[in-house]
């Protein structure tokens, strides 16, 4: 596909266009900057970014589709951004997420993309960013970011969005899983899925105890159980009300000029990594002497 | 620029009714283990919903496995699929229980690759690779 008939495709919506372009921003090709030019700023400002974390088997792909079936009631369109772990041994990795959601494969006001994490330190909320404007500015109106809510780049991840809800299910785990940093510290939201199963009463009660401590809002949990759709129309509800308050408080810009800032740092840092990795090599510098003096000799330089 | 990063990327899935996935499992995990980014469809999926994912993904190659004989109806409506979804050029190979007097005519009807039982995993992967490369 040329470059051109990629733009005019973009402009249509085409899914074609929509999947190529995401792949030549994932890894790096020249007219990755064409592309991002090209896309539409009000669209992308306007569109909410939701992201989904929790831990594996929580249920949060099955949570996703049952969102999907619940918005698309409204004819939203709607992007899915699917990220999953790759192998630090062999760098593939089994993108899976998708299957839950493949009732919706043929609808194509569903965008659907899975993303490995590459290993990349923290490049990937930058190739994440730019899946979800290239989303948003072809049409969908609510961008969901679904990612496993371990390790720092899959929470920088998460700060790209709006709204963060963390879902949880009994059975993995007691209230101390959910009491370990970070976790908790980054959901708006804190969902108990699989609600019909043995335990979710009291693991909503820990939750609610855990995440009241230190905080002057008490956070409310969400019951659902994704499986049946049951509790999505409130979650949703509750999704719209805290999205409005963060629009009239300030909150929402606060968080996308937060996410904004770390992105274009993100890039700075991958545009600039090749360069300093060639111009460290050209150098050949000794084995003996500090790193670090090195390091801000040669930055110093450039 | 940023570091060309380019990954092969495929999509393994199983059409039709058939939900002996032991095999596809088995390919997703050793094109993994080779450095492959796989998206995992599973099973009971209409050719129309591998191609439409196999679009949205972005993938180089599309991997069908049918053991329950539908191979000659399923593996070339995917191949159509694509062609009418505006992909004509994803190439489709395919595996599973499949007669030796079956495999010219999938060939013929577009798969590019068939796989029978007792394949060795080496020449399944370096097959995707060819395929990715080709793309």
């Amino acid at each position: 596909m040329t470059i051109d008939r990629l733009l005019e495709g973009l402009k249509a919506r085409d899914p074609r266009a929509i999947g190529r372009a995401i792949s030549l921003v994932e890894n790096g090709d020249e007219n990755a900057d064409l592309i991002l030019s090209s896309l539409d700023e009000d669209l992308v400002s306007g569109a909410t970014i939701l992201g989904i974390t929790g831990p594996p088997g929580a249920g949060k792909s099955t949570l996703t589709n049952g969102i999907i079936s619940r918005l698309r009631q409204n004819s939203e369109r709607i992007g899915i951004i699917a990220i999953d772990p790759s192998s630090p041994i062999s760098g593939g990795a089994i993108l899976g997420d998708r299957i839950r959601m493949m009732q919706h494969a043929t609808d194509r006001d569903v965008v659907v993309r899975s993303m490995a994490t590459r290993g990349r330190l923290g490049g990937l909320c930058a190739t994440a960013g730019a899946a979800v404007r290239i989303m948003a500015s072809c049409g969908c109106s609510t961008i969901i970011i679904e990612t496993v809510g371990v390790g720092q780049s899959e929470m920088d991840i998460i700060r790209l969005a709006d709204i963060t809800l963390l879902v949880l299910a009994p059975g993995l785990g007691d209230d101390i899983q959910a009491m370990k940093a970070g976790l908790l510290e980054v959901a708006d939201i804190l969902v108990v899925n699989k609600a019909d199963c043995k335990g979710a009463d009291i693991l909503a009660m820990d939750l609610e105890a855990v995440a009241r401590k230190g905080s002057s809002t008490p956070t409310q949990v969400s019951m659902t159980v994704a499986t049946e759709g049951k509790g999505i129309t409130e979650l949703l509800d509750r999704i719209a009300r805290l999205d409005s308050e963060h629009r009239d408080s300030g909150e929402r810009n606060k968080r996308r000029r937060g996410a904004h800032d770390q992105e274009v740092l993100e890039w700075c840092l991958e545009i600039l990594r090749p360069k300093l990795l060639a111009e460290i090599t050209r150098r050949n510098l000794p084995l003996a002497g500090d790193p670090r003096l090195k390091a801000k000799k040669i930055l110093e330089e450039q | 620029m940023t570091e060309k990063t380019k990954k092969n990327r495929v999509l393994v899935g199983k059409p039709g009714l058939d939900g002996h996935d032991r095999g596809a499992k088995f390919i997703a995990q050793a094109l993994r283990d080779a450095g492959f980014e796989v998206v995992y469809t599973g099973i009971r999926r209409s050719p129309e919903e591998i191609a439409a994912a196999a679009i949205q993904e972005d993938v180089d190659a599309v991997g069908l496995s049918s053991l329950s004989g539908a191979h000659m109806r399923l593996f070339p409506a995917v191949v159509e699929a694509l062609g009418k979804a505006g992909a004509p050029d994803i190439p489709v190979l395919g595996g599973g229980v499949i007669p030796d007097e079956d495999i010219a005519a999938l060939k013929k009807a577009g798969i590019v690759a068939i796989f029978t039982p007792g394949t060795p995993v080496d020449k399944i992967i370096s097959a995707f690779q060819d395929a990715c490369a080709k793309k």
